[in-house]
């Protein structure tokens, strides 16, 4: 990470204004509420489908808009750069006399600097929106889609409004509103040219769709007599009536509303306030749009509505703000934008702060898979440039498992002069900020698999091979002796393949697609070779390599011979939760009795919410007699994300805190989760407060209960 | 119908009533107007459009000169109060639905500080699909949804009523509308 954006990022982390305000809104309840009695999957499902039609005929769509509004009356421009979008308003003010103009929102004139531009032909283009005038005077960037001046506070609202009228203002909400009220109605009144966007273009009828809570583009689009409206063609849309399904859902997810204040869908030139025709210019901007929809995986993100949704759950976005994107367009869908629309080179550093949780790509009503397009233009990045040396080494010995259990083996040895208690609470130099606030767990003196040789099998019809995972592999081994304790309780036999090593996650992760196909590989033809009925793993992230995303980068890695081995590999993988709910169930296992019943609170780790797996441990917990008690934002990301931890310090361990003060707050006696991942963060963090609440494997709490 | 339309519009912060017949709501507007001591004064007159509530233009005297029924960006940025008709209203999100091509009617609905919306009950319609279908646009138009008064949260995210809009919303129901209006 380069210095300048390592300094923003912590410059940005200063500043608490955006995360306290959306920590105030609690977006996830107030957004539920709004979507109350929707079938909100089956509403994404068809954005999704009118979108993604969109995107395949984008050429032909704008063609069929031009020519309905142009037969309606209006007068349309297709405009391939934001150099020809500038020139045409810039021409047309010159012809027009226009030196005043007002604009409402729109995000496709901030991402061609439209004012900066009119400003030097000595053309005033004032903004109206509230939130965009508040960034406009204080000659800033919109830090949010949706509200542009989400990180500034009132005080600075208040001075900024005191310079631009000349007095003294107070800093009360409803006086600064009444101030812009009054001054911007000035401005509506004198305005020669009003320019808008579009929330929605419809080829059909070349209709515009512009929605508002503040009734601003009602009054831009009737007061000045020459109406400009800037469309990114991503906005185009078939059918009039596919209207519905975007405009039912863009007001619940960007604002929580169920419908904004005012909506106008306005079709050709309307009259004018002197009775005359009004002059009606849309300009439809591709911007490399074009080229976006031509890339098979890239096309997805012209799925986007601009709701802003994403922004708002995301945990990175809620702690560092929009600015550190240094573009137009903010958090991980904007990335994704500016690596299109500006240049690739600006978001090397952006697509690194995704800790890839997946909660955006869970909300976003376009059904944008945001964390995996990022992870594609790391694997593009990794591809094209190659990973940086240390990086690329560091993973290619973990996927040769001789080398890499060797060096681990001999690091649980040197580690001994810092290890209390199974923790490294402090690291030297320049280490030291990696163990500032949450203890490291040492490597275990004993790995799982000499563990492992100890237990004494049951001969069993039932056989079942255990995935351990690099973490309960050198980490946690009493958290595979938990599970195979518990297996063997049920009368199950477990096999454990010694050829079984990292299941490639990492690799993966840092995008490097090349590396994870070969730890497949290598794993499959160890975990395929025996008679058992499943393969259990008890870690969430594992679970996602074997479940999912081996089948992907076989796939990718034109792999496919492996493919079906894969696919087949999948279907017998169970998380140890599921199989251990379903033995429960079965009543296999035989639950103690005693008087008491202890308190737990569960961490849904994001892997294991990735594949719906929230119910079953949960579940599994309760019938073992551990009273559940829910922490807050129970399934937000606790900051671990393999290397994220390592490489984003910082950010990592803000989501921790916020994690901790979640759980410690619940005053439970145990905190679960089944990802060893997040057990490390959690239990270092625990550990680092004296916390007494202790992070546990559910495996671990649960055999603890059996008789 | 009638009761989740008033249910959501009032959630969105309207103000609604329900009249039996036209005679009733011009009887209500009139307190109305005396109640916010409409005068002619500049920044307290009504700008009235559309002739709602109206057998013919003009036909109801109010014996006050502040009652403007030409409506031009003049009289309109001088109201204090807008009086429209409105075509259907939306029970899903209490929404009220206009096709304001007419620029008289935009006027009066978005300049002044109060907007009264007047609306046949019977044309209160279930949702968004049933809506889009009668508004299918031909020609060149405009129509106007307004749930609400004007509202923003873009300072911290605190609302505030009335940035640029009405700050009141008034919705009058009439069961039968006798007037044609415009």
């Amino acid at each position: 990470m380069i210095k300048e954006f390592k300094q923003s990022v912590d410059a940005a982390l200063q500043n608490h204004n955006l995360s306290d305000i959306l920590d105030r809104w609690n977006y996830p309840a107030s957004r539920a509420k709004a979507y109350a009695g929707i079938d909100i999957e089956a509403l994404r499902d068809r954005i999704a489908e009118i979108k993604s039609t969109a995107a395949t005929k984008l050429d032909a769509l704008a063609e069929q808009f031009t020519q309905s509004a142009t037969a309606k009356g209006a007068v349309v421009f297709r405009a391939k750069t934001p150099q020809a979008v500038l020139d045409y308003i810039t021409n047309l003010c010159k012809e027009r006399n226009v030196t005043r103009v007002v604009k409402s929102k729109s995000m496709a004139s901030e991402e061609i600097h439209l004012n900066s531009h009119l400003a030097h032909h000595g053309i005033q283009a004032d903004e109206t929106d509230l939130g965009e005038w508040i960034v406009q005077l204080a000659k800033q960037r919109p830090s949010h889609m949706v509200m542009p001046a989400l990180h500034l506070t009132r005080q600075e609202v208040s001075d900024l409004f005191s310079t631009a009228v000349r007095r003294e203002l107070s800093h009360e909400i409803s006086e600064l509103v009444d101030v812009a009220r009054k001054e911007l109605r000035e401005k509506f009144l004198t305005a020669e040219m009003g320019i808008t966007g579009a929330n929605i273009a419809v080829a059909e009828t070349g209709s515009l769709v512009i929605v508002t809570n503040e009734g601003n583009a009602r009054l831009v689009t009737t007061l000045p007599p020459i109406h400009v409206a800037i469309v990114g063609i991503e906005k185009l849309i078939e059918n009039f009536e596919d209207i519905s399904p975007i405009l039912t859902a863009l007001p619940k997810s960007a604002t929580s509303q169920l419908l904004t204040s005012y909506v106008s869908i306005i079709t050709g030139p309307i009259p004018n306030t002197d009775g005359t025709q009004k002059e009606l210019h849309i300009i439809l901007l591709d911007n490399k749009r074009t080229e976006m929809a031509r890339d098979p995986k890239f096309r997805q993100a012209l799925q986007c509505i601009r709701c802003g949704s994403c922004l708002n759950v995301c945990p990175v976005f809620r702690l560092v703000g929009g600015h550190v994107f240094g573009h137009i367009y903010t958090g991980g869908i904007g990335t994704i934008l500016t690596a299109w629309f500006h240049a690739w080179e600006k978001t090397k550093n952006l697509q690194g702060l995704c800790i890839g949780c997946g909660t955006c790509k869970e909300v976003c009503p376009g059904k944008v898979d945001i964390p995996g397009l990022l992870l594609e233009m790391r694997r593009r990045l990794a591809a094209k440039e190659g990973l940086p040396f240390i990086q690329k080494t560091a993973l290619q010995i973990i996927n040769n498992r001789p080398i890499f259990h060797a060096m681990l083996r001999t690091a649980a040895l040197l580690q001994k002069p810092i290890v209390r208690d199974g923790f490294i609470r402090h690291l030297p130099l320049f280490l030291s900020g990696l163990s500032e606030h949450r203890s490291l767990p040492s490597i275990a003196i004993v790995p799982f698999r000499e563990v492992f040789k100890t237990i004494k099998q049951p001969a069993s019809k039932t056989k079942v091979i255990f995935f351990a995972g690099c973490a309960i592999e050198f980490v946690f081994p009493e958290i595979g002796e938990a599970v195979v304790k518990i297996l063997n309780k049920a009368g199950i036999e477990v096999l454990f393949p010694e050829g079984q090593s990292c299941c490639g996650i990492p690799h993966w992760g840092s995008g490097a697609f090349d590396l994870a196909s070969l730890a497949a590989e290598r794993n499959l033809e160890h975990l395929l070779r025996t008679d058992a009925t499943h393969i259990i793993t008890a870690c969430a992230t594992c679970a996602t390599a074997l479940k999912k995303e081996w089948i992907h980068v076989l796939t990718e890695q034109n792999k496919k011979h492996l493919v079906s081995k894969a696919e087949d590999l999948a279907s017998k993988t169970m998380m140890f939760s599921e199989y251990v709910h379903f033995l429960l169930e079965e009543k296999k296992l035989l639950i103690k009795d005693t008087p008491e019943y202890p308190t737990l609170t569960y961490h849904d780790s994001c892997h294991a919410r990735q594949q719906g797996i929230c119910k079953t441990p949960r579940s599994a917990l309760q019938k073992c007699g551990y009273q559940l008690k829910e922490l807050q934002e129970q399934n937000a990301c606790c900051g671990m994300g393999g290397a994220y931890t390592i490489k984003q310090p910082a950010l990592s361990m803000r989501m921790l805190k916020r994690k901790l003060n979640n759980i410690i707050n619940t005053e439970a006696d145990y905190v679960s989760a089944e990802c060893p991942g997040c057990l490390i963060q959690i239990r270092g963090g625990l550990d680092k407060l004296h916390s007494k609440t202790r992070a546990k494997h559910p495996a671990e709490l649960i055999l603890e209960r059996l008789r | 119908m009638f009761d989740l339309f008033k249910l959501k519009a009032e959630a969105a912060g309207s103000e609604v009533h329900r009249f039996k017949k036209d005679a009733d709501a011009l009887q209500f507007i009139r307190g109305f107007l005396k109640q916010e001591e409409i005068q002619d004064t500049p920044g307290l007159y009504a700008v009235w459009a559309d002739n709602a509530l109206m057998p013919k233009a003009g036909t109801v005297s109010f014996e006050n000169p502040g009652v403007k029924f030409l409506v031009t960006r003049d009289s309109a940025n001088n109201a204090k109060l807008g009086i429209t008709k409105m075509d259907w209203g939306m029970a899903e999100t209490g929404t009220v639905i206009r096709n304001s091509t007419s620029v008289e009617t935009r006027l009066a609905s978005s300049l002044p500080e109060i907007h009264i919306a007047c609306l046949e009950t019977g044309q209160i319609l279930p949702d968004l699909p049933t809506i889009l279908k009668k508004i299918h646009p031909h020609e060149p138009s405009c129509f106007s949804f307004i749930t609400g008064p004007s509202r923003t949260a873009d300072i911290e995210r605190v609302l505030a009523i009335g940035v640029h809009g009405p700050k009141r919303l008034v919705i009058l129901c009439i069961d039968t509308l006798e007037s044609a209006g415009q």
